[in-house]
């Protein structure tokens, strides 16, 4: 749950909003408070000025009565606290509560230390410092005290009564003290309310964020997982449904496209692991099988033809040789079929070999009323190939569409193009020589059909042959016994026991030596001496960047294969035509394209057609 | 009643010793079996037989090495190669060791017999050449030995690499020595793929034997020889010129080549 990136996401955008709207509640809590504080200052300002208008005229007639009447009745309004007047030396003279006359204030007391700092009494004081704001004790409220001097002026000196000497300044000061109670109050609820905001803010905000993570992240995350999990466990079928259009629909879609990849990858491996074994043991079978066949023909054509006299005897025997001599057709196919392992390649015009493939056939196709149309592009390069291999594999694909559409006719199309893929898991070591020049490349061992690459491996001072697979990439190589996978291995050629580890350079997967086997025409093949590493590298390869492939395709309209047989049908020996077919066909064909470092695979829908799409490296620049 | 002719049969399986005995028995050749080759070249020590028949694989010394212990030893006895595992290569192979004729199993009696037949008349030939050579006469009045500059599969098929890139295919003079005069030829298509090693043409000879004709080069069919397909004589009268069976065009001449044997060769 705390390790959700969803979780991660709302802790994020939920501290953002704390921390922004904190400070902006913070400063507007403070901005709203100073407001009210000044605009209750500028009041008191305001009312001592109007106590101290309304007392002067009382105050030039000397009349004590009245002015203590009307501070009094100030004094009485509910947010006025107090109201007095002291006079120079600290002693209250006027005061709404009336007990206080009479009494000393202390200098040092707070409502006077902004002018008696120091003990020196001011003569100036600027408007801002005579306010003042405390609390008598901890739980009562606010108290703004304002204190404001009385100047001496040219009316109070000449005045009748001559109480104050024209050469003082300040003859008292008015001090007004009223309760904040009410703007604390007001205070306090603009902060309840801005803190209640900005918590429903804070919530609202992680709730709607959760909820779109959810949303667009969560669910398809979970669903990637999900698929990553199934691929992980080999079922490379499953596809990740309602993708959407994001970022991560793309990584979705492009999943989807690597597992489909991948499946038919496996696919063609699988086939050719079956096919290359089937092979072996098609030609052991054939061989330990044809002899005897081989008693049971000879005899039986031996006693066919010593009872020409015996027409009875004849019948029966006719029927054995008959029978005997499909098996051996059968038993011919089969070696047919294992031998495919050695076409005889040759430049070849794939646009002739179609030409060619197609003129055998076409009485058949005009027969079925099937039209067949050319989409071959003139400027295709050269393949290396088998002619005679590439030819029959286009007759057997054409046979099959012909028999796909049936009597009814219909269209085969036939295209051909050129197109670029990748070196990697592609490219082929079809020559390699060790530094003095023993070839390496072992005829006699194949992996998935192709030569392997023989070599001597040292460790702990044991010597074995190991076999190299040749396709770049593909790592299917050939241990005689079981060895660690942290081995690490010293390559020698198996004549002349030349090293190819190569101290110097170091593995960049996993550090440790690499090996390197010259390859003519190439540069050096370069590989991990470590039995576990994938670590491989051709540079000239690498470096040649995509190669290219004719693509061939073979369409037809005919009823289309379901698509439970769609996997089946490369397989030897799977047939749906019944009696008529051996089974071997696709097989052989698949085995002929696999020789080739070809790929083919099979696209159908039924009753809509069939299409076979084969590629065929060409021939390098 | 005498026998026509000693053959000795190796090979490894016991049932098709039988066979080949009753078969070859009935038509009144001796027939001598060995279970390995060991056996074989012991047999051969002590009678000189006309011809042999040979198993490809077989354990310890195999049919190749069996062929080449022979042309080692100069016997001259002929021998007609048969396997189970009867692969293009192997077919061609145990031609240019030197084997007359090479028979895929399974095989019926009558192609058993046919080929016997064949290499019963070729040590006849050869014995008439080492007569002829002996008392130093022409060895062509036998049989018209194969152009210079042709190459051959076995003793039967020749092939003539032309300008164009074509070539022609046909068959030997000695090879029609062999046979009985031909009666029908059954020729395969134009267009047709021929495949080196493998049967490309049949011919029927007047005795009703058919014999098969194995390709010596690969290729496509364009063109058959009209005028033979009308007048069969002329393969007897000019095998190597107006006889031509098949003009093709084939699929890698200069691998095939390597494995067959150049005319040239027979003259020194």
């Amino acid at each position: 749950m705390f390790n959700k990136i969803g979780f991660k996401l709302i802790v994020a955008v939920g501290l953002t909003a704390i921390i922004t709207i904190g400070v902006f509640a913070y400063f507007n809590i403070q901005r709203q408070s100073n407001a009210l504080l000044a605009e209750v200052e500028r009041h008191a300002n305001q009312l001592s000025e109007t106590v101290k208008s309304s007392t002067r005229y009382d105050m030039l007639l000397n009349q004590r009565d009245r002015i203590d009447k009307t501070i009094i009745s100030i004094g009485s309004q509910t947010e006025i606290r107090n109201v007095r007047i002291l006079n120079k030396q600290g002693e209250i003279i006027y005061s709404s509560h009336k007990e206080d006359v009479g009494k000393m204030v202390d200098k040092r007391a707070e409502s006077c230390y902004a002018c008696h700092e120091a003990n020196r009494p001011l003569e100036r004081l600027p408007i801002n410092k005579r306010t003042r704001i405390y609390r008598i004790d901890p739980d009562s409220s606010r108290i703004l005290g304002i204190i404001s001097p009385i100047y001496n002026a040219r009316s109070c000196w000449e005045a009748e009564c001559h109480a104050h000497s024209k050469d003082k300044t300040i003859l008292g000061v008015l001090d007004v003290t009223t309760t904040l109670a009410d703007v604390d109050h007001e205070i306090k609820r603009g902060e309840i309310e801005i803190v209640i905001f900005a918590l429903a803010a804070i919530i609202a905000l992680s709730f709607i964020i959760g909820f779109l993570v959810r949303r667009w992240i969560d669910k398809p995350v979970n669903e990637l997982l999900k698929a990553t999990d199934q691929v992980g466990v080999g079922n490379l079928n499953y596809t990740i449904k309602d993708k959407g259009n994001d970022e991560l629909g793309k990584l979705a879609g492009s999943f989807n496209v690597m597992t489909q990849k991948l499946s038919e990858a496996r696919m063609q491996l699988f086939q050719s692991d079956k096919l290359a074994s089937l092979g072996r043991l098609a030609a052991g079978v054939a061989h330990e099988i044809n002899n005897p066949l081989t008693g049971v023909l000879t005899y039986s054509s031996f006693l066919l033809k010593r009872t020409q006299d015996n027409p009875e005897l004849q019948e029966d025997l006719k029927v054995i040789v008959r029978e005997t001599k499909r098996s051996r057709e059968i038993v011919k196919s089969l070696l047919d079929f294992a031998r495919q392992s050695v076409p005889k390649k040759n430049n070849v015009n794939i646009n002739e070999v179609i030409e060619q493939a197609v003129s055998v056939v076409e009485n058949q196709l005009t027969i079925n009323h099937v039209k067949l149309e050319r989409k071959l592009d003139q400027n295709l390069p050269q393949v290396i190939a088998d002619a005679n291999q590439i030819q029959q594999v286009f007759i057997n694909l054409l046979v099959n569409a012909n028999d796909a559409i049936g009597k009814g006719g219909g269209i085969i199309t036939v295209s051909a193009s050129s197109l670029s893929l990748s070196p990697y898991g592609v490219a082929q070591i079809k020559r390699a020589a060790c530094p003095k020049r023993h070839d390496l490349v072992d005829n006699e061992f194949k992996i998935d059909g192709l030569p392997a690459i023989k070599l001597k491996a040292k460790f702990n001072g044991n010597e074995e042959i190991i076999h190299l697979d040749p396709v770049y990439g593909r790592r299917a190589h050939q241990y005689l016994k079981e060895v660690d996978e942290n081995k690490k291995l010293n390559i020698l050629c198996p004549q002349c026991n030349t090293s190819m580890n190569e101290e110097n350079s170091k593995c960049p997967k996993c550090g440790s030596p690499l090996f390197s086997i010259p390859v003519p025409n190439e540069s050096n093949f370069e590989a991990c001496t470590r039995v576990g590493c994938d670590y491989q590298h051709w540079e000239s390869v690498d470096e040649a960047g995509k190669k290219d492939y004719v693509e061939i395709k073979i369409s037809d309209s005919g009823c289309g294969i379901p698509p439970e047989d769609v996997a089946r049908i490369f397989e030897p020996f799977y047939s749906t035509k019944g009696q008529k077919g051996t089974g071997l066909g696709l097989a052989v064909i698949w085995g002929i394209i696999d020789n080739h470092n070809g790929t083919i695979k099979v696209e159908s829908e039924m009753d809509h057609g069939t299409t076979f799409v084969i590629r065929l490296p060409l021939k390098q620049k | 009643m005498s026998h026509i002719g000693n053959i000795l049969v190796i090979d490894d399986e016991q049932v098709i010793l039988d066979a080949i005995e009753k078969i070859c028995g009935s038509e009144n050749y001796n027939v001598e079996g060995s279970l390995d080759a060991k056996d074989a070249l012991e047999k051969l020590e002590k009678k000189k037989f006309d011809l042999m028949l040979c198993d490809i694989m077989m354990p310890e010394i195999d049919g190749f090495k069996f062929l080449d212990e022979i042309n080692h030893r100069k016997i001259e006895t002929p021998v007609i190669m048969t396997t189970g595992y009867s692969t293009v290569e192997n077919a061609v192979n145990s031609l240019y060791k030197g084997a007359i004729d090479f028979i895929p199993k399974p095989f019926t009696a009558d192609e058993l017999l046919n080929s016997v037949s064949r290499g019963m008349k070729y040590f006849e030939i050869q014995k008439r050449i080492n007569e002829s050579s002996k008392l130093n006469r022409d060895t062509a009045l036998i049989y018209v030995p194969c152009p210079a500059k042709y190459y051959r599969l076995g003793y039967a098929a020749w092939v003539s690499v032309e300008n164009k890139g074509t070539a022609l295919i046909g068959i030997t003079d000695l090879f029609l020595k062999t046979i009985d005069a031909v009666s029908d030829i059954q020729f395969f298509k134009i267009e047709e793929e021929i495949i080196q090693g493998i049967s490309c043409l049949q011919i029927t000879s007047a005795d009703g034997l058919i014999h098969s004709v194995l390709a010596p080069v690969s290729g496509r069919i364009i063109e058959i020889n009209e005028e033979l397909s009308k007048n069969k004589t002329i393969i007897e009268k000019d095998p190597y010129f107006q006889g031509w069976l098949y003009r093709i065009i084939p699929h890698d001449l200069n691998y095939e080549l390597k494995h067959l044997i150049p005319c040239s060769s027979d003259r020194i």
